[in-house]
């Protein structure tokens, strides 16, 4: 029995396994998963590790190259291995094969999947599909205000830990009397709960003062009321951590005018999908920010504001910020520190310079050439990299 | 319905068949003024910052010779039954038009205790809610030159305050979209953009998620576009819009949205053009009116401390003039608010200056004064 199908049937089989652990890797494995601090896919073929990387529609297909070739330059110890969703077809074969492959891996890295609305309704959202049926239950975006990067507001830190599984995203509407549209919004307790804790959680790893929850519970009292609740029970348990809340209508006007007011933001699912999105335009928009879903089990990267980019596709203007610094986290993740702050050292650095901006900041730069830069100023600060 | 009957007893024909008509836009027939040309006008003061306010405005309208009498309807929103909003709404149906505060509403009550402010929206049927975002010339704001119209389903969408919890730990709230409703709600936005002479009016959704609900109110905004050749239509999803509204607000013109999704937007727009003192808002039925601050602030922690910002809903007061056909009134009073306005030292703490608001008020009387028109002595 190799290791991960321990970890994957750890919940129902522990005591079962618990003996025939210390023969494979030895007690200390078993006993940091019983910790539940996360162990990362163990690397197995000749010390690299294996990621799924789903190159999406629009502008992913090229921002995933980029990051491979990324990669390559820079001797990080990580093979891709390719998934392609077809987005125009119906059937659910394609994100099938991709779930498994990052059942398989454990971690992934993808472009976004359109979600192209001429199809039937009953036709899910392949990002969301992918989201739910892998539980990645938190969506940790961290917008900072980047030193090159010119924005109306300044000093911006906030993270932002939006439930990424129930809420309005449970794509359940039915229309029982013709022209009436009835949408379910699903909020449970132990979904909240569970994203409380991840928040506080985080906040404390992090080093965080101040965790606001944004609801709008004097509107949906029961369902926002509970998320509250939830949240309320869990800070109890962090004395150290100040607690307040917000109305997500306050909370985004509060954003626009003071957003250095926010340190780390908990929230469900679709006040989240808007608050990261106003954040992701304080900092510089969305070519900035990276994005990452973490679950029990799995990690999956991506940029922040999930853009296809149809428009931009193919013509070397996208900005790859977003998706190499989400490609640092994903290296933060699998535990290859050192890859992760140099690369991002050097994506830090050519965001510092204004002639090679993108469009999306007001520049005239391409993308190769960012990327070229990047690529220069890793070599530049000395570690090993391919000749090219 | 009794009252056409009755109109037609006391006023003859005509205003029976302009209420037949039953025309979508703000040209619905004021209440007429009944008691010697003079309107009636209830005033729900609400709580936190309201009730000073509305001192203010009425201030501000003795003071202008306004010829409105406010019948002030108070709503306790510590208690749990429901007899005070129900006078109230019984006061706006006989008077037509209302002014009010905001109601605040506890959440340490219990859930069956609704929003009385929502009571209020569905009884009346106020199924309009329109924002005019407007920079104003004396606020120093991080984007200049905005102007977006906000039209905001007030019925339906995400706040039907229908939730049931059937198993435990498990609630769902129910979003309702209904055709009839996004129809009527997208007519509204276009006669509107029609008449303002706007050029585009967009959709703001979330249909790639919520393909039947989003998508069904997209549709219908889709439907009416086809009858107004003259207006382009686009749509964008809501993440999208606010980020485009944060970094470029000024390519917006008129954006139509259901509820909650208005909520957000109509906040954020808010704070773009300065801060939830500035803007006023107005929700429109087919037949009441009734006008409050865009944003719905109670303000509870800067309540009764002379700093809250009074430009909100004095333009309120404005709107509510311009809607019983008073455009003198209304035009004189907002004229005085964007002078005012351009005053730095008089602003309020809210926009980063120091002044008091009955110092704005003075200020707002004495430009009225000047302008020459009739005013009481003081």
């Amino acid at each position: 029995m190799t290791a991960r199908s321990v970890r994957s049937l750890s919940g129902a089989l522990k005591p079962l396994f618990s003996n025939r652990c210390p023969g494979v890797y030895g007690a200390a494995s078993c006993n940091q998963r019983q910790k539940s601090t996360y162990t990362p896919p163990p690397a197995r073929y000749g010390g690299r590790h294996t990621v799924t990387l789903i190159p999406g529609d629009g502008i992913g297909p090229e921002l995933g190259n980029h990051v491979r070739e990324l990669f390559r330059f820079c001797c990080v110890p990580v093979d891709f291995e390719v998934v392609n969703v077809d987005s125009s077809v119906a059937s659910e074969d394609d994100i099938n094969n991709a779930i498994m492959a990052i059942r398989r891996n454990g971690v992934a890295l993808k472009g976004n999947i359109e979600t192209n609305h001429n199809l039937p309704p009953s036709y899910k959202s392949r990002n969301n599909l992918l989201r739910t049926t892998l539980d990645l239950y938190a969506n940790v975006m961290h917008c900072q205000s980047l030193p090159g990067v010119r924005t109306r507001h300044r000093n911006i830190d906030i993270m932002i830990i939006r439930e990424n599984t129930e809420g309005e995203y449970s794509s359940l509407e039915h229309e029982n009397v013709p022209g009436v549209v009835e949408c379910l919004k699903i909020i449970t307790k132990t979904k909240s709960l569970r994203i409380a804790d991840y928040a506080f959680r985080t906040a404390r790893a992090k080093g965080r003062r101040r965790v606001t929850a944004v609801h709008k519970a004097n509107i949906m009292k029961l369902g926002d009321g509970l998320f509250l609740e939830c949240c309320k029970e869990v800070a109890s348990g962090y004395p150290e951590i100040t607690f307040d809340s917000m109305i997500v209508d306050n909370t985004t006007m509060q954003l626009v005018s003071r957003p250095q007011q926010f340190d780390l933001m908990v929230m469900p699912n679709l006040y989240g999908n808007v608050v990261s999105n106003v954040c992701a335009g304080l900092v510089g928009g969305p070519g900035l920010v990276p994005g990452a879903n973490y679950g029990e089990d799995y990690a999956v990267f991506e940029t922040g504001t999930r853009n296809t980019g149809k428009s931009i596709a193919n013509r070397n203007t996208a900005n790859p910020t977003a998706m190499l610094l989400a490609s640092c986290l994903l290296l933060d993740h699998l535990k290859l520190h050192a890859y992760a702050s140099m690369i991002r050292r050097a994506i830090l650095s050519t965001v510092s310079e204004t002639r090679l901006h993108t469009a999306d900041l007001g520049g005239q730069g391409s993308t190769s050439e960012v990327v070229q830069s990047i690529m220069n100023a890793v070599q530049s600060t000395g570690p090993q990299t391919l000749s090219i | 319905m009794e009252r056409p009957e009755k109109l037609q007893q006391v006023f003859g024909t005509t205003l029976t068949s302009h209420r037949n008509k039953s025309s979508l836009t703000r040209e619905n027939i004021p209440p007429p003024a009944k008691y010697g040309g003079r309107h009636t006008v209830t005033l729900i003061p609400g709580d936190g910052i309201g009730p000073e306010l509305l001192n203010h405005v009425r201030e501000v309208f003795r003071f202008s010779c306004v010829p409105v009498d406010f019948e002030v309807v108070h709503v306790n929103s510590a208690v749990e039954t429901e007899d005070d909003i129900n006078n109230a709404i019984t006061a706006i149906r006989r008077n037509g038009v209302a002014l009010k505060g905001n109601i605040e509403t506890k959440h340490t009550m219990a859930p069956s205790v609704k929003s009385r402010n929502n009571l209020l929206r569905t009884s009346l049927d106020l199924y309009a809610n329109v924002m005019h975002c407007q920079s104003l010339p004396g606020v120093q704001t991080r984007h200049k030159n905005i102007d977006i119209m906000i039209i905001r389903e007030n019925t339906e969408g995400e706040y039907s305050s229908l939730e049931h919890e059937s198993v435990s730990g498990v609630v769902e709230s129910l979003k309702i979209i209904t055709r009839n409703n996004s129809l009527r709600i997208a007519d509204y936005a276009f006669k509107l953009a029609r008449e303002k002479g706007r050029r585009r009016v967009t959709a703001v959704h979330k249909a790639n998620i919520m393909k039947l609900g989003d998508g069904l109110f997209l549709q219908c905004c889709r439907e009416v576009a086809s009858g107004y050749p003259d207006i382009t239509f686009d749509s964008m999803i809501v993440d999208n819009t606010t980020m485009q509204l944060v970094s470029k607000p000024q390519q917006f013109d008129v954006m139509v949205m259901p509820n909650l999704y208005g909520n957000v937007v109509s906040n954020v727009c808010a704070g773009l053009v300065g801060g939830p003192g500035l803007v006023p808002g107005a929700n429109y039925g087919h037949v009441y009116a009734v006008f409050e601050t865009a944003t719905r602030n109670t303000g509870k922690s800067i309540a009764n401390r002379n700093i809250a910002n009074p430009t909100a809903m004095l333009l309120a007061s404005c709107m509510m003039l311009d809607h019983l056909k008073l455009y003198d009134h209304a035009s004189s009073i907002r004229n005085a608010i964007l002078n005012t306005m351009n005053e730095t030292r008089l602003h309020t703490a809210d926009i980063g200056g120091q002044g008091t608001t009955s110092e704005v008020v003075q200020t707002i009387m004495r430009f009225i004064q000047s302008k020459g028109q009739l005013t009481s002595e003081y």
